[in-house]
C-alpha cells in the first residue's frame, strides 16, 4: 500500500514553469509519477517538460481536466499560503508544500482551514514523500531509495536523504519516506505519520529522524510507546554535539520543562521501545537489532 | 537581548521600565547611574535565562556601586555566553512577580498563552516541580485575545488570588501583548517576570522576544534592532549575507546544506575525534556564488585548520555547488585542506568537476569526517 502517495497519485505541480518546479517536475516525472497538470497563473493552454504535462491557470481548472488528487507547491514563500488555500478549494486532499521562508503567522489560518476541510497539509518547508518504486513527490533524489518495508519519517529534509541512502546501501529499502518539515508551523506531525504507517500493511518496521529544539519527537514516542509496541523501531536525532542554547529558541523549551535537548529526546525515544542511533550510518545495523529481518 | 525586546514591547504599547541605557564599559555603566540620579538596575544582555541566578542582575544604589555592579558582570560567562554589554535603568520597586508569554505551538499548530502567578524564576523550573501552577491556553487564531480571554486566563492561572488588585490592567496588558505579538511576526514574547509596583502599575520588567526569521522583509525596522553588535564578528558577517552559520571553538570549518544534516555532520566530526569550527547551512537551492561566500566565511576563521563540506544535492545541485567550491578555492589566500562530498542530485556532474580541479572527495560521511579530522592535524581516523 504505501502511505500518501503511489501508483495511483495523479500530481498537480503548482509553479511548475519556475526554475525549481521545473526541474523537480521533470525529476519526478523520471521517478515514474503521474504528474497530470502544471499550474502558472497566465500560462493555461501551454505545456511543460517537453510538452507532456498541461498548464492550467488555476488548480480548480487541473482538477477538471485531468483528475489531479495531490498537490505539490513550489511556488515562492510569498505566494505559498494562497497557493495551498487554492488547491485544497479545488478539493485537494493531499498537499505537499516544498516553499521554505514562509512566516509562521501567514501559516497559521492555513493550517486551520485545511483541518477544517479535512484535507491533509505535509510542509511547508519539507522535502516531500516517496514511496519507492511507485511515486516521489517533492525533492527527495529518486536515487537514494530502493523498495522496501521501512517505514521513514523526518523533521529534516536533506539529512532524511543521508540515512535513506545508509538503508538503501546496507540492502534495507522503504515502504514511504515522508520528510514532514522543520517550521514551527507544519500541517502533519510525527505522531500523524506513524499513524499511518500503522495502518499500512506494507510497513513492517519504522525510523524516525528527528532533530533538537521543540518536543515534537518526545511526543511521537508517547503516541508510540501506546500504538506501536510491537513493530522494530529507530531513530536518530541530529544534534548531540550541538552548543546548549546557541540556536534553540526558548519556545519549545518551555512546554514540558526539560524537553527540546538531544538527551530528552533520546531518553524518550528510548523509553519508547526505539533503538537510538549515534550516526545515520549505524540505521541499517540497529534495524536488524531490533529484529527486522527485511 | 533585553534592552531590544523592551523597545520592541514600547513600540507596541506593552507598558515597560523606563527607557534604560546599554553600557559596554564599568565608566560608562557608571555616567549612566549618575545621569539618571536614582538607583539603578545592572543587568546582564545575552541571549539566555538564568541571568539572576549566575549573578547577572544587580541593584545598585549609586554610581559607585553601578560600576562595581558593571565590573563584576562584564567578561561573566552565563551558559557559554559572554557578557559584553550591560542595560542600566531605573530600578523598579516591586511588589509582586508573576509571568506571562505568548509563542507557537507546534502541537496545537497555532498560538498559545502560558500565564503563571509564579514569576521571576525559570517557567521550565515551575512547569517542572509545580506544573498546576502554569496556564497554557490554546488561542483561536480566527478570534484572538480578547479582553474576555484574557481575563479568562489571568483567572484560571489565579492572578486575583496571588493578590492582583486591578485584573483589567494587567489583562489589558496581555491584549497589547497578543497585539503587538502578532503584528511583529514574533514567534516568542516572554514577560518574566511581569511585576506590580508598589505603586499599583503593571509593568513587564524583562523581554524576551524572539521575531520569525522567514517575515523580517515586513519589519525592516525590526531587522535593524535584529542585527544586534554582541554577537560574533564572523556570526553578524553570515548574518548579513542570510547565511545561517555559527562559530563554535574547534579546528574543523563545516559546512553544509539542511541544518539536520549539518548537526549531524558535527556529531559525526565529533565521533572522529574532531571538533568542528562552526556550524554553517547553506540552506536550499544554493548556486556558485553563495557557494563562494560561505567558503569564503569558513576561511576568515584563523581557528580553521580544515574543510569539510558535506553537501546532500536535492533542491541544491551538486554541480553548482562543486563549480562554486572550484571558483571559491581559488579565490583563496589561504590554503587550507579540504575534503568534499557531493551526493544526490546532479552528483555525477559535480564528481567530474571535483575531480578535474584535483580536490580531496569522500564517498560516506563518516570518511568524509575522517578525512577532514586527520588533515586538521588532530585525531586520525
Amino acid at each position: 500500500m504505501s502511505i500518501l502517495v503511489g501508483r495511483h497519485t495523479r500530481l498537480v505541480v503548482q509553479g511548475i514553469t519556475g526554475r525549481e518546479g521545473g526541474f523537480h517536475a521533470a525529476a519526478m516525472l523520471e521517478y515514474g509519477t503521474l504528474v497530470v497538470a502544471g499550474v502558472t497563473p497566465g500560462k493555461g493552454g501551454q505545456t511543460a517538460l517537453d510538452g507532456r504535462v498541461p498548464v492550467f491557470d488555476s488548480v480548480h481548472r487541473a482538477v477538471a481536466e485531468t483528475g489531479a488528487d495531490t498537490s505539490c507547491i513550489f511556488v515562492p514563500a510569498a505566494g505559498a499560503p494562497d497557493a495551498v488555500m487554492e488547491a485544497v478549494d479545488a478539493g485537494i486532499r493531499t498537499i505537499f508544500c516544498i516553499t521554505e521562508g514562509i512566516p509562521a503567522l501567514d501559516m497559521v489560518p492555513v493550517v486551520q482551514a485545511i483541518r477544517d476541510a479535512g484535507a491533509r497539509l505535509i510542509g511547508p518547508n519539507c522535502p516531500g514523500a516517496t514511496s519507492p518504486g511507485q511515486a516521489k513527490v517533492g525533492i527527495i533524489p529518486g536515487s537514494v531509495h530502493r523498495e522496501g518495508r521501512v517505514g521513514v519519517v523526518s523533521r529534516s529534509g536533506t539529512l532524511t536523504y543521508e540515512a535513506v541512502q545508509a538503508m538503501t546501501d546496507a540492502g534495507i529499502g522503504q515502504s514511504t519516506c515522508v520528510g514532514i518539515g522543520g517550521d514551527p508551523i507544519i500541517g502533519t506531525t510525527f505522531s500523524d505519520i506513524l499513524a499511518l504507517f500503522a495502518e499500512d500493511a506494507e510497513t513492517d518496521a519504522l525510523v524516525l529522524i528527528g532533530e533538537i529544539g521543540g518536543d515534537a519527537e518526545e511526543q511521537a514516542a508517547g503516541w508510540a510507546a501506546e500504538h506501536l509496541a510491537d513493530i522494530p523501531k529507530v531513530a536518530f536525532i541530529a544534534g548531540r554535539t550541538a552548543p546548549e542554547g546557541k540556536r534553540m529558541g526558548h519556545a519549545g523549551a518551555i512546554i514540558s520543562g526539560a524537553s527540546g535537548t538531544a538527551q530528552s529526546k533520546v531518553d524518550a525515544l528510548e523509553a519508547a521501545g526505539f533503538r537510538v542511533a549515534g550516526s545515520p550510518t549505524e540505521l541499517p545495523a540497529l534495524l536488524r537489532d531490533a529484529g527486522y529481518a527485511g | 537581548m533585553e534592552y531590544q525586546g523592551k523597545d520592541v514591547f514600547r513600540r507596541v504599547g506593552v507598558p515597560t521600565t523606563p527607557q534604560g541605557r546599554v553600557a559596554r564599559t564599568a565608566e560608562e555603566a557608571a555616567a549612566f547611574a549618575a545621569e539618571f540620579g536614582a538607583p539603578v538596575m545592572i543587568k546582564a544582555q545575552v541571549l539566555t535565562g538564568g541571568r539572576g541566578k549566575a549573578g547577572g542582575v544587580k541593584y545598585c544604589p549609586d554610581p559607585a556601586a553601578a560600576r562595581a555592579a558593571a565590573e563584576a558582570i562584564l567578561g561573566l560567562d552565563i551558559k557559554g555566553h559572554v557578557v559584553r554589554l550591560v542595560l542600566v535603568e531605573p530600578a523598579s520597586d516591586i511588589d509582586a512577580e508573576f509571568y506571562l508569554s505568548l509563542l507557537h505551538d507546534r502541537v496545537s499548530k497555532g498560538y498559545k498563552v502560558i500565564a503563571s502567578v509564579e514569576g521571576g524564576v525559570e517557567i521550565e523550573q515551575v512547569a517542572r516541580e509545580t506544573p498546576d501552577k502554569v496556564v497554557q491556553h490554546d488561542l483561536d487564531p480566527t478570534k484572538g485575545l480578547d479582553l474576555a480571554t484574557a481575563r479568562h486566563v489571568l483567572f484560571s492561572a489565579g492572578f486575583p488570588e496571588a493578590g492582583f488588585p486591578d485584573e483589567d490592567q494587567a489583562a489589558a496588558l496581555l491584549v497589547k501583548l497578543y497585539e503587538g505579538f502578532v503584528a511583529t511576526d514574533a514567534t516568542l514574547f516572554e514577560v518574566n517576570p511581569l511585576i506590580r509596583t508598589k505603586d499599583g502599575r503593571i509593568i513587564a520588567l524583562d523581554a524576551k522576544v524572539s521575531i520569525d526569521g522567514n517575515a523580517l522583509f515586513r519589519h525592516p525596522d525590526l531587522a535593524a534592532l535584529d542585527s544586534s553588535d554582541d554577537g560574533d564578528a564572523l556570526e553578524a558577517k553570515a548574518k548579513a549575507q542570510g547565511l545561517q552559520y555559527v562559530k563554535l571553538d574547534g579546528e574543523i570549518g563545516v559546512l553544509g546544506n539542511g541544518a539536520g544534516l549539518v548537526m549531524s555532520t558535527l556529531d559525526v566530526v565529533s565521533q572522529a575525534g574532531g571538533r568542528a569550527a562552526d556550524f554553517l547551512d547553506i540552506g536550499g537551492g544554493a548556486d556558485a556564488e553563495r557557494m563562494t561566500e560561505a567558503l569564503s566565511l569558513v576561511l576568515s576563521d584563523p581557528q580553521v585548520r580544515s574543510v569539510l563540506v558535506n553537501i546532500f544535492g536535492g533542491i541544491t545541485r551538486g554541480d553548482e555547488v562543486a563549480r562554486g567550491l572550484i571558483e571559491a578555492r581559488s579565490l583563496q589566500e589561504r590554503d587550507v585542506p579540504m575534503v568534499v562530498r557531493i551526493v544526490g542530485t546532479n552528483f555525477e556532474e559535480a564528481a567530474r568537476l571535483l575531480q578535474e580541479a584535483a580536490f580531496e572527495t569522500a564517498g560516506s560521511l563518516d570518511e568524509a569526517a575522517a578525512k577532514a579530522v586527520a588533515a586538521s592535524g588532530g585525531a586520525a581516523a
